[in-house]
């Protein structure tokens, strides 16, 4: 067995907590049950990792197996990575059947065919979605297993999440490969970044629970203000403020659980406004100035503002349009009215 | 009765009792509390403030997370003449101790205790602190 592949298979090992690593190993399949119940999963991880190896060396392990392994740490750890969503489109409206193999074929060899060195792995997973572990290297090195892109492509959707490697360069090309195989015309990258990879699914898949504009022209009734176990001698003076703001978190929110962002930048290329007598910059250049709201659950923290008193109902849509647009990075610039919407430019 | 800032609502005026005593509540973690009680304070009619006004400092248990100069609200406790008691209420002790104190203060407020006023009360307070 190759020593670098020895080598990778002990890092990744090293990477998993000590109680999930038989675990792993058993949905990875390389190694057989009973040489998993010779393993001593009681000692300090090194030696695992050591005797894990050793069992790899019997079986003749190569960089294919190591590179499932991989996939499999990535995929219940999905959420250390940061993924950015691709957003594929065609032309015409043909709906094609989409063929698992042919995909995997054409894209092996867009990629082969562009860079000699990469290593491919493709894993299938319940939910339809293709998880996808390519590793870079160049003409003259071999890939470099420790630095790999992710993708995650759910065959029925024209969405693409990828987690690149910080090898950007590679990127246009992973693109075209991506188009190539899906039969789409075109890509582009959407201004939407997070962890939680779920939570970007469910934004483009309109999966959470969105509030549509219903017609209502007073509160329904039985609608209460969060119930506080509440002594009867306390007396809120502000109720109807507080059921108000209510409303109009609900109306901005939705009442389930919210997708799990961690940023939202704003660029903003505004001209400087002065009153008069302040002129500080003679020529209207836009001054440069970015926002960046970051939290470990960021719209959860944006809903919970106007309830905690720290922010006025109703937010701007600035913010409460996040999951509507499926985006967390915008770019303002000098408006004519509300902000404009479609100023992505690539 | 507990709001969120003054004036009250006047919906409820009828609803309402006398009131005995005003306790501002000012979170030290956060300015812009410090600013709704300035706001606040301008609707207090003058003679709440012999004696029925006092100031609840919270959350100063937490040291790294003060935003608030305790200069700042000595400076606001003394121009309104009145006390200022501080708390944390994150922990039972010291909550319920404070609790007890100001039920005792609106004991006095409310004029329920035989020869001691609010405004003597107030005065006893601060004498004791400027020494």
């Amino acid at each position: 067995m190759d020593e670098t592949v020895a080598e990778y298979i002990r890092r990744t090992v090293l990477k998993i907590p000590r109680d999930e690593i038989k675990m792993m190993l058993q949905k990875w399949g390389f190694l057989s049950e009973a040489q998993l119940q010779t393993l001593n999963f009681h000692q300090i991880k090194d030696n695992i990792s050591q005797e894990v190896v050793q069992l790899c060396e019997e079986n003749s392990a190569d960089i294919k197996q190591a590179a499932a392994l991989d996939i499999i740490y990535n995929h219940i750890y999905q959420n250390k990575r940061m993924w950015s969503v691709y957003q594929m489109r065609k032309t015409g409206e043909e709906l094609e059947c989409f063929d698992l193999t042919d995909f995997k074929k054409k894209f092996k060899r867009r990629l082969r065919s562009a860079l000699k060195n990469v290593t491919i792995t493709f894993r299938e997973y319940e939910d339809n979605a293709i998880w996808i572990r390519v590793a870079w290297g160049t003409p003259h090195r071999q890939p470099n297993q420790y630095k790999p892109s992710y993708v995650v492509y759910h065959s029925q959707t024209p969405y693409v999440f990828v987690s690149a490697s910080v090898l950007k360069s590679n990127l246009p090309l992973l693109c075209q490969a991506l188009i190539v195989a899906s039969n789409y015309h075109d890509i582009r990258e959407m201004e939407l970044r997070s962890h939680s990879l779920n939570s970007l699914k469910d934004i483009v898949f309109k999966r959470y629970s969105q509030n549509f504009q219903t017609y209502c022209p007073k509160p329904l009734p039985g609608r209460t203000v969060e119930p506080e176990s509440v002594d009867l001698r306390i007396i809120n003076e502000n109720r109807s403020e507080k059921e108000r703001i209510q409303r109009l978190n609900q109306e901005a929110f939705g009442d389930g659980p919210q997708p799990i962002l961690q940023f939202a930048q704003y660029k903003l290329e505004t001209v400087f406004k002065t009153s008069p007598e302040m002129d500080v910059l003679d020529k209207k250049e836009p001054f440069r100035c970015l926002v960046k709201f970051s939290s470990p659950h960021l719209l959860e923290s944006l809903k919970s503002l106007a309830p905690a008193g720290m922010a006025d109902a109703p937010l701007s849509p600035l913010l409460t349009c996040i999951p509507q647009k499926a985006r967390n990075y915008f770019r303002i610039r000098e408006k004519r009215g509300l902000f404009p919407g479609s100023f992505v430019s690539p | 009765h507990i709001a969120t800032s003054l004036p009250l609502p006047s919906e409820r005026d009828h609803l309402r009792p006398r009131i005995d005593l005003i306790v501002f509540m000012i979170d030290i973690k956060s300015k812009c509390s410090l600013k709704n009680v300035e706001a606040s304070l301008a609707y207090v009619d003058a003679s709440f403030f012999l004696g029925k006004v006092c100031f609840l400092v919270t959350g100063v248990g937490r040291v790294n997370c003060c935003s608030i100069e305790t200069n700042a609200i000595s400076k606001l406790a003394e121009a309104y003449c009145s006390p200022v008691l501080f708390c944390e209420l994150e922990l039972e002790g010291v909550r319920v101790a404070t609790a007890q104190r100001l039920l005792r203060m609106l004991q006095i407020c409310a004029g329920l205790v035989p020869g001691f006023s609010a405004l003597s009360f107030s005065l006893l307070m601060r004498n004791s602190a400027d020494d």
